[in-house]
């Protein structure tokens, strides 16, 4: 684990060891192999920030750190106790230590945000309305959001106001791990700042773990502690791991392994040639079938004269 | 080519017929998964209606939406549909001289069959297609994830409240269709085709009986039932983008409707023993 940043106290009830170990995690969609032998220990109070092109499973990976996605096979440990062993109402529990930023947000249509951030205290907590109320304003303070929201319904925030508001909801339960699904995709580049120093605000609370995933590498030179990279399984060679880089943002940008440097860079390179390639492909698929389905026809029309 | 061709099934009639059985094979197994997965979600949902108490600012929105909401609509329907029973009817019966029956034979059919389907239908169409679209969106959008990732379980929040809602506004509703209905019949066979009032109330009250109308309110708790899983199961199985949530909607309407003829046949088949059971003299003869 690098250190590019002091470890913070662990918590008094906090056992030693990582907060959170994924081990050889496997996870596969029907025929599809999305992640392959993923294996990672989060130490507490860090940052960790999963890079990786569009496709590569960094969703997956995320929501199987929560026990969203099941994997197929490998574990996913928080503080040492198994997701995969705890039953339906344990791992519920086990969930309120999380916080988890959804990519569109992913607030309640149907609530006003004061519902909405207040949602997870209700659920959980016997706190009196009054407090409640209390609690959601000073969350709103936190992410800098006016009170003045409060009785709106999401629909009529813009994409930033949403996702501080799914921000303030994640922290409602003061939770350990705070998993980020893209947290900047879709926002304008003022906007993206303002949530990159907003994730810098919640490392800062006491025995928080971050987890953020994101294709920007500009959030991730501003948030991370560590990062890792993940690949396309479907790029990989049979023995080739698909983490292809774990380490500090610093490591990164000095790695000169060609797919690290095509993704810091921004370059499409080979893939322009693969996507030509595609293209040729289609059209020669679609024109083999037009002729496979007029030699059928043809073969029917013939079977059915004689 | 040669590669591919060697791969290919069988050309001609018997690559076709191959082709169908395999096909015929895909479709039984979907549909044995599919009926396996609502069964799942049913014993689920009825897990969480006694394992939690349910919540009053939960259940209310939904109450109001699936009851209150479509009472214009169900009342609507049952109106037409006892006129246009009293247009179909009349030429029948006065042609034997009977126009006064035709009370009975309205009245017996709404409150057996017509009132309590029809109600089903338009809740299917109204509320059932709105369900799972809001839940199809809500699976897209990731807001069912959000509530999983917050320790909240989606069948409690989400299908309960529902559940209850078709459950218990049902009877509610096909009373009020059935009560339209037999407004509407009377008033078409009275004031528009100059049936006497007295000999058309005094024959709907002959063979029509509380029975025949328990009946139909008794097979409304399958209809909203049904009606309320397939809906929900719908959304929650919603496949991405704006062309899944609209196919969900429309598969809950289709598949709730046709749930809905095929529990009314065998629901009728059984309460017909039923009433053979307490009534062993048999139905009174309507001519």
């Amino acid at each position: 684990m690098p250190a590019a940043a002091p470890a913070k106290p662990r918590r008094p009830d906090e056992p030693a060891g990582p907060l959170l170990r994924v081990d050889s995690l496997h996870v596969r969609f029907g025929s599809q192999e999305v992640l392959r032998d993923i294996s990672i220990d989060l130490e507490p109070g860090r940052t960790l920030v999963i890079l990786g092109e569009s496709g590569c499973g960094k969703t997956v990976l995320l929501k199987s750190m929560i026990g969203l996605i099941r994997p197929t096979r490998g574990d996913v440990q928080f503080e040492g106790r198994s997701l995969a062993g705890l039953n339906d109402r344990s791992l519920a529990h086990l969930r309120t230590r999380y916080g988890f930023v959804f990519q569109g947000a992913a607030l309640f249509d149907s609530l006003t945000i004061l519902d909405n951030i207040a949602f997870p205290l209700r659920e959980h907590t016997r706190i009196p309305d009054a407090e409640v109320r209390t609690i959601v304003e000073s969350l709103l303070d936190e992410v800098g959001l006016p009170r003045s929201v409060l009785p709106k319904k999401p629909v009529q925030l813009s994409g930033g106001m949403r996702k501080r508001a799914g921000l303030a909801r994640a922290l409602a339960l003061d939770p350990q791990l705070v998993l980020y699904d893209e947290p900047t995709t879709g926002l304008d580049p003022i906007m993206s700042d303002v949530i990159n120093e907003l994730i810098i605000r919640v490392r800062g609370r006491p025995y928080v773990t971050s987890v953020v995933v994101t294709h920007d590498m500009h959030t991730a030179r501003k948030v991370a502690d560590r990062v890792i990279m993940l690949y396309p399984v479907f790029r990989l060679r049979p023995d080739e791991p698909q983490v292809v880089f774990d380490g500090t943002v610093e490591e990164l940008d000095r790695s000169r392994d060609p797919r690290i440097r095509q993704f810091v860079e921004g370059r499409a390179g080979a893939r322009l040639m693969e996507l030509r390639e595609e293209q040729a492909r289609d059209h020669e698929i679609q024109a083999e079938s037009t002729a496979t389905a007029d030699a059928d026809a043809d073969t029917l029309e013939g079977e059915a004269d004689a | 080519m040669a590669a591919r061709s060697s791969a290919s099934p069988p050309a001609g009639v018997t690559g076709w017929f191959a082709n169908q059985v395999a096909n015929l094979g895909q479709f039984a197994m979907d549909w044995v998964t599919g009926v396996g997965d609502v069964a799942v979600f049913a014993i689920q949902t009825i897990g969480w209606i006694f394992a939690r108490r349910q919540r009053r600012d939960v259940l209310l929105p939904n109450f109001y939406q699936i009851g209150v909401m479509s009472l214009p609509v169900v009342a609507l329907t049952g109106l037409f549909i006892g006129m246009v029973l009293a247009v179909q009817s009349y030429a029948q019966f006065k042609a034997l001289g009977l126009q006064t029956r035709l009370g009975s034979v309205i009245n017996l059919s709404l409150v057996r069959e017509l009132g309590p389907v029809l109600a089903a239908t338009m809740l299917a169409g109204r509320v059932g297609s709105a369900m799972a679209a809001e839940l199809g969106t809500m699976r897209v959008t990731e807001q069912i994830d959000a509530l999983e990732s917050m320790g909240a379980n989606p069948i409690y929040y989400l299908v309960v409240p529902r559940f209850l809602g078709c459950l218990i506004l049902i009877p509610s509703l096909t009373v009020m269709a059935d009560f339209m209905g037999v407004l509407g019949g009377y008033f078409y066979s009275h004031v528009l085709l100059g049936i006497d009032y007295h000999h058309y109330w005094a024959n709907s009250r002959e063979y029509v009986d509380v029975f025949d109308f328990l009946l139909g309110i008794f097979k409304t708790l399958f209809f909203g039932a049904a009606i309320a899983l397939v809906s929900c199961h719908h959304g929650f199985h919603c496949e991405p983008g704006a062309e899944g949530v609209g196919r969900a909607a429309t598969n809950a309407f289709v598949h709730s409707f046709v749930l809905i003829l095929i529990l009314d046949l065998f629901l009728g088949i059984w309460l017909n023993n039923v009433h053979d059971f307490f009534r062993p003299e048999g139905p009174r003869k309507l001519l």
